[in-house]
């Protein structure tokens, strides 16, 4: 596969996209077949980074802008890990995780947690977390310069042909891999005491506290899953596409975002259906539409749901709080 | 009796700062500076308009929107196009982008407009995204990253704006005159409105204030004079392209309303003053330009919620204690 440009656009190739081209001369049942696929692929990424998002939002009905940029630090820091320093990739993987997910806690406790103590309106902490992701990615600019870079894969990208289409071994792990975590976050949100916390304090964070809820703990938990979730979903992305950019963080909030707001926000069931289906539209969009159209669909989709159904598909109907 | 008046007035430093500025916008055109002095003046005109116009929905209103370059670019698109192929007077290209822009406002205004603050702001990002790549990608009309050359000058009686102080005069009489109307304009009871939802969006609904209208028309107003500054920014420039409209340039005017103060009018304009001539004097400093408009945008906010007394105190604490021990030694 082509290595990818220097051109640091949004609408910049993917060797994805080439997979497509490729795609393109093929029957139009297998093509189908394998658009399905990529979009599957792209959409359990998606979905992973969506219940992080869905999560924090819950908890605090925040718009945290820091996601997309926990999602780039947290692909980066796996890069440095095993091309510098050359550690195995679990460890590598695991290491990664952890650090942004202690990162996403400390941007909580020391940007956002002063003002939601101080009961201050709510786009004060949305500004913050907007000024708190321009910070880091500049600093990440700063000394990682904007090129494109390889990214590691596993099982040196080798393919399986089924019913046509051609899946890379690396997006089956990944498929699998993004339905085992769903699955372990579910089970956590709905049994272990930590995840009822969250539930309690989603619901009502004073009520919460008054019943013994160490709150701020809760959500700095929120915030460390928040970050944990948006690097896995990184790393498994930039895997799939074998290329890593700054730029691309700031992409996947928005993609994120629109996913979570299509399945319904605060909705785990819900981040997921959006994510797979953002993913679905998006390869769809560039496999028969243009490639340079794959970023706007996403956004065209959250408008139309924003004025059809704003609660989104799998939503309840919010009710106002005073 | 009439020097007192004019001293009491003077003592107001807000008073005070409106009176200089306005007395630099007269002197300044004649003082025969370099060109590109001229230049770093008008484009921080051009980001003061901006942040005047960004700061009536996000910082009277509350409502944070994250795409106001995109109004900027329809602006500067909808004026060049019109002037450059149907080579229409370029003061009817300044009233064109004005519509076009609030057109786009409303159009953005109305789907978000129900729903939660979060939801706004990045909508807002998105759809500044979309036009972002729509003017790259839709090379029949815009040219895509070519840009558009050979902008027309805009002209007055038969003079020409040439120069970058004539420029200056123009754009600063423009933004004197939305200055004052904008100041007017959060005193009067369509601005209390703002305010009211800015602070409590149930209640004010309960005070009879119908949320709705109020906020589009705001919107509809700040869409309108970014588009305004878009055309003045094309027309000046002479050629545009959609890298002047990337996302990031919206994050600036956000940190110019909040460096200023959420809702003060003057305080955007000395912001968006500040903002800019900062990176240009201090050359070195550019590379971290960005840095510094999130670095701002942090410090400001939680400037707010610093308990500056207590820090005082355990300060002053802290060198009495040391102080005394110096004495006992």
């Amino acid at each position: 596969m082509p290595r990818n440009t220097m051109n640091h656009t949004i609408n910049n190739i993917r060797p994805a996209s080439v997979l497509i081209e490729v795609g393109k001369r093929k029957k139009p049942m297998e093509f189908f077949a394998q658009q399905l696929v990529n979009g599957i692929a792209l959409g359990s990424v998606y979905a992973l980074s969506a219940i992080g998002y869905s999560l924090v939002y819950a908890v605090l009905e925040l718009i945290n802008f820091t996601h997309g940029t926990m999602y780039m630090v947290g692909a980066y820091l796996f890069l440095i890990f095993v091309s510098m320093c050359s550690m195995p990739y679990w460890l590598s993987f695991i290491l990664a995780v952890l650090l942004t997910g202690t990162l996403g806690y400390c941007i909580e406790k020391f940007t956002l947690r002063p003002i939601r103590k101080k009961k201050l309106p709510n786009f004060m902490m949305l500004i913050c977390t907007m000024g708190v992701s321009i910070l880091i990615q500049n600093i990440m600019l700063l000394f990682l310069g904007s090129q494109t870079r390889l990214y590691p894969t596993l099982f040196d990208g080798r393919n399986v042909a089924i019913f046509g289409a051609n899946i890379s071994y690396i997006q089956i792990f990944v498929v699998i891999m993004a339905i085992i975590l769903m699955l372990l976050m579910t089970v956590f949100i709905k049994k272990s005491k930590a995840g009822m916390a969250m539930r309690a304090t989603a619901q009502n964070s004073d009520a919460a506290e008054l019943m013994g809820i160490n709150v701020d703990r809760v959500v700095g938990l929120t915030f460390f899953a928040g970050a944990a979730l948006a690097t896995i979903s990184g790393i498994f992305s930039c895997m799939i596409f074998r290329s890593i950019n700054l730029s691309s963080g700031v992409v996947i909030g928005n993609k994120t975002f629109a996913a979570t707001v299509l399945g319904g926000i605060g909705e785990l069931k819900g981040a997921v259906l959006g994510g797979i289906l953002i993913g679905i539209i998006e390869t769809f969009t560039a496999g028969y539409i243009s490639s340079n159209l794959r970023d706007i669909a996403a956004f065209i989709v959250l408008i139309i749901v924003l004025i059809v159904r704003p609660r989104g598909l799998l939503g309840k109907p919010v009710q106002k709080k005073v | 009796m009439k020097t007192d008046r004019i001293k009491s007035y003077l003592k107001n430093r807000r008073n005070l700062t409106q009176i200089i500025i306005l007395a630099f916008c007269i002197v300044f055109p004649f003082c025969n500076a370099s060109q590109y002095v001229y230049r770093i003046a008008v484009s921080s005109v051009l980001y003061a308009i901006l942040a005047m116009s960004l700061n009536l929905i996000s910082g009277v209103c509350g409502q944070i929107s994250l795409g106001h370059i995109a109004y900027y670019g329809i602006g500067a698109y909808t004026s060049a196009l019109l002037t450059v192929n149907f080579g229409i007077p370029v003061w009817i290209g300044f009233i064109a982008a004005f519509l076009m822009a609030m057109v786009f406002g409303l159009f953005i205004a109305i789907p978000t407009l129900k729903l939660s603050g979060g939801y706004l702001s990045i909508l807002t990002l998105s759809f500044a995204e979309v036009i972002r790549l729509i003017l790259l990608n839709w090379t029949d009309v815009t040219r895509g990253a070519m840009g558009i050359l050979n902008i027309p000058l805009p002209s007055f009686f038969g003079f020409e704006l040439r120069s970058s102080n004539s420029y200056f005069i123009m754009v600063a009489l423009v933004a004197i005159i939305i200055y004052i109307a904008m100041s007017n304009l959060i005193n009067s009871k369509f601005g209390r409105n703002l305010k009211a939802i800015r602070d409590d969006e149930l209640s004010s609904e309960a005070m009879g204030i119908n949320i709705y209208r109020t906020k589009v028309i705001a919107f509809f107003v700040s869409a309108g004079i970014a588009g305004l500054a878009g055309a003045f920014y094309a027309h000046y420039m002479r050629f545009i392209d959609p890298t002047s409209f990337i996302s990031d340039e919206s994050t600036v005017i956000l940190s110019m309303v909040v460096l200023g103060g959420m809702g003060n009018m003057l305080g955007s304009v000395l912001a968006a003053v500040i903002l800019t001539v900062l990176p240009e004097v201090l050359r070195s400093f550019s590379d971290y330009r960005m840095l510094v408009y999130g670095a701002v945008l942090v410090v400001m906010m939680l400037a707010k919620v610093t308990d500056w007394k207590s820090m005082k105190r355990a300060l002053s604490k802290m060198l009495d204690f040391r102080l005394s021990k110096e004495e006992r030694a």
